[in-house]
């Protein structure tokens, strides 16, 4: 099969042996790359009930059959797929940039990290050879820092590294795997468990060749590609970027505020992606292979964080400034650059800061449990000075560090109700409360909190269906969508170059047929990405999760959309939810208790993994 | 009469080259039936997340690189300024990859010859340039390169000149 590197490797750090087995091609058929291929290894590789900073929890990382390529966007990804250490289920994030690309040309279709070593190391991936090293003189360093030294001491400016920084050693549970200096693998604690393993950083050289199946078409198809991505479905990455959602969240009103007091921002003009851009915006830069660049880098001209640089998207925008009442695009950026120094989650450690916020207005924590520090809902020293205290695990640092869920039953005294997560995992930039088909994609999906397993918040933003009601039919649009967006994160290609796949399923077989040389038809496809979902859930299941867990944060059960205007009053009822769950459960074919049933596994050719779902059931019956 | 020089070669604009690489992945298709950037004769550099440039042949007048072959096997054309490389004589020394203050001639990882741009003389037309998603190479005289960089650092500076941004407003 081409495209396809047909190896993975193995790494124990425990004993520090390394062995490479061939690529199982069923799966690569069955659950093509990226998160599906790692999340089916995952499940595989680990042991039910394993904690996720056990060295028994293996850490995976996988390319697709598409990174190595000049596929625009999709050359340069590469999926971390582990136990999560805020969902205690599926954790998952992809990240961009030259890694992944690197990877494959090193010959590897995935890595698996199992044990832990017993100081801190690196991994450095030289082609066929790969070798444990000490990384004693890296600990505390940035990822940046690092990747930096690695590249010194290797002596080869081309290294591309993958590391973590001060948080991940700390297992900040939030903490994430940052490549070429400004790209997350940010999402679900995956640095937290490389930390737990004593991993520092992966440092890879690939010198392969990559070929496709049909190369004479796949260059007519990236011509073709190359054309759509100087067109309408590009333009918002290529011009305002992300940030534009700010105006048009805050407009609806669906921009939750102030730790999800309100959905809208008195100060949405002065962090506007139009205001960013004006004046912050210095250069937009791209992804190897990447025909749309996307990356707005921003430098502080001036002012207490002057010189600061750093890459900025709507999301870590919106949870470090509406979120938290901040105005201050100069601390925003220079939060965002913290975030990425200490390696942390940007969404997540925005929403955190916004909780502590809330427990400090509400007489929950008080300034000296704070460490003196003033957490007023819009004081952005304060918004700084406790992502330092996150990163280092300092002081109250130490609570917030766990993620709002287990920081607020610490704390308790009703912090709990101001944890806004799902999951365990912090809630990010869209008001479920009234933005229904997103509140159901968000509480369904299998990593926790999440805009990005679904898009389903666009059925709502763009007005295809009333968002302030649910009704039949919302599960299997957000089915659909979710099916798609495992396909996307498995081949991998870059969720923002999906508006380029005008006939989506159509374009998404086509490629993969002419990278592998495997015919797959749209049907087949789609398949595939039900597939990868279904995997997904099976994995929850077997660790305990089920429908208790598809819900969604107190105050989008509790507090109605307080701001004038069309949202008012919406919220939704533990009815509405039920409802929700219902409708979606059955469009996938699972049981009442959101368990895949037989039938349905056996649909998707996965008869090998009937036992997990009938354990559920056998448990069930039991208790 | 002065001659105007008609020697060009691929350049990269500062402004617009964004680091995507394309170039390389297209370079090393084109010549080599591969993606693999070890395989390009351009290369992309990235200082840090603002200074992005794609670096490849100037094409010099008296290049260094033939001046500095002991085995005779670097000329260059006297029609079109391409460096040719004698593979038959190239022992791989690296004496000419030394001279180079571009970094643009290089060792062929398997060949164990160096190799260098050559404008892409089969197709016609330089590929990186044809597919540079961000129009930012370009085959260029030095006039004319000459030329855009006056005009790109008169308007850079009238543009500086304008740019009131008070942080706190």
């Amino acid at each position: 099969m081409q495209g396809y590197a047909g190896r993975i490797l193995h790494i124990d750090l425990t004993t520090g042996k390394t062995r490479v087995e061939p690529l199982n091609e069923e799966y690569a058929k069955k659950y093509i790359g990226g998160i599906g291929l790692g999340i089916r290894l995952l499940l595989d590789h680990s042991k039910p009930g394993v904690e996720p900073f056990s060295p028994e929890n293996p850490l995976i990382l996988a390319t697709g059959p598409i990174s190595g390529t000049m596929w625009p966007t999709g050359g340069n990804g590469h999926a971390f797929v582990s136990k999560s250490p805020q969902s205690f289920g599926v954790g998952e994030s992809k990240s961009h940039g030259s890694f992944g690309t690197e990877l494959k040309r090193a010959g590897y279709d995935a890595v698996i990290f199992e044990g832990k070593a017993e100081k801190l190391v690196y991994v450095w991936i030289d082609d066929d050879s790969v070798q444990i090293l000490d990384a004693s003189h890296l600990m505390g360093k940035s990822p940046a820092e690092t990747e930096d030294s690695i590249r010194e001491e290797l002596g080869d400016y081309y290294i591309r590294v993958a590391a973590i920084g001060l948080a991940g050693e700390k297992l900040v549970r939030l903490a994430c795997i940052i490549n070429d200096k400004t790209r997350a693998a940010g999402r679900t604690g995956m640095g937290a468990v490389m930390g737990s393993k004593n991993l520092k950083a992966i440092a890879v050289r690939g010198t392969r060749d990559i070929t496709v199946a049909k190369p004479d078409e796949f260059m007519e198809f990236i011509k073709e590609f190359h054309e759509r991505m100087k067109g309408p479905a590009a333009q918002k990455y290529r011009t305002l970027g992300t940030a534009a959602n700010v105006l048009v969240h805050n407009a609806i009103p669906c921009m939750p505020t102030r730790n999800y007091n309100k959905a809208s921002f008195e100060g949405a003009e002065k962090v506007s992606g139009e205001n960013l851009n004006e004046r912050f915006v210095a250069k937009i830069i791209g992804c190897s292979s990447c025909a749309m660049r996307c990356e707005h880098v921003c430098v502080v001209p001036e002012g207490p964080y002057k010189g600061t640089m750093t890459r900025m998207e709507y999301e870590p925008l919106w949870a470090m400034g509406p979120y938290c009442g901040v105005d201050r695009l100069d601390a925003i950026i220079k939060g965002m650059d913290l975030s990425n120094y200490y390696g942390v989650d940007s969404i997540s450690v925005g929403v955190i800061v916004g909780f502590a916020m809330d427990c400090y207005e509400n007489g929950i924590l008080t300034e000296k449990e704070l460490d003196g520090i003033d957490a007023r809902f819009g004081n952005q020293e304060a918004l700084v000075q406790l992502i330092e205290k996150i990163g280092k695990r300092e002081g109250i640092g130490d609570i917030l560090a766990e993620g709002v869920k287990i920081a607020g039953e610490k704390i308790g005294k009703g912090a709990e109700k101001l944890a806004q997560h799902i999951k365990g995992v912090e809630v990010t930039g869209y008001d479920l409360r009234c933005l229904k088909t997103a509140a159901l994609g968000f509480a369904v999906s299998f990593r926790g909190a999440d805009h990005n397993r679904h898009g389903a918040y666009g059925f709502d933003v763009k007005g295809k269906v009333n968002r302030l009601i649910v009704e039949k039919g919302r599960g299997k649009m957000v089915k659909d969508m979710e099916d798609q967006y495992t396909l996307i994160d498995s081949l991998i290609v870059c969720k923002f170059s999906r508006g380029t796949y005008y006939k989506e399923l159509e374009d998404m077989a086509k490629l993969y047929s002419l990278v592998t040389g495997v015919e797959v038809t749209p049907e087949e496809m789609r398949l595939s990405g039900e597939r990868i979902n279904n995997v997904a859930r099976l994995f929850n299941v077997r660790e305990g999760l089920g429908r208790k867990d598809d819900t969604l944060p107190y105050k989008v059960m509790h507090l109605p959309v307080p701001d004038e205007g069309p949202s008012k009053g919406a919220y939704v009822s533990q009815k509405e939810l039920d409802f929700l769950l219902d409708d979606y459960y059955e469009a996938r074919g699972w049981n009442k208790e959101g368990v895949p049933t037989k039938e349905k596994l056996r649909e998707l050719e996965m008869d090998d993994l009937i036992h997990i779902a009938k354990r559920k059931a056998e448990k069930a019956e039991e208790s | 009469m002065v001659k105007i020089h008609e020697r060009k070669f691929v350049a990269a604009d500062p402004e617009k080259c964004v680091g995507c690489q394309v170039c390389e992945y297209i370079c090393s298709w084109t010549k080599e039936g591969a993606f693999n950037p070890l395989k390009s004769r351009i290369r992309v550099v990235r200082i840090n997340q603002l200074i992005n440039l794609a670096v490849t042949c100037r094409l010099c007048e008296n290049p260094p690189c033939v001046a500095a072959c002991p085995r005779d096997a670097l000329t260059q054309s006297e029609e079109t300024g391409l460096i040719m490389v004698d593979e038959d004589k190239c022992n791989g020394c690296g004496w000419c990859i030394e001279a180079c203050d571009y970094g643009a001639i290089m060792l062929h990882p398997e060949k164990k010859v160096v190799y260098v741009c050559d404008l892409c003389q089969e197709q016609g037309e330089p590929q990186c340039v044809k597919w540079c998603p961000e129009e930012a190479l370009d085959l260029v005289t030095s006039d004319v390169l000459a030329q855009k960089a006056r005009i790109t650092a008169v308007r850079k500076l009238f543009q500086e000149a304008l740019k009131v941004t008070p942080i706190t407003s």
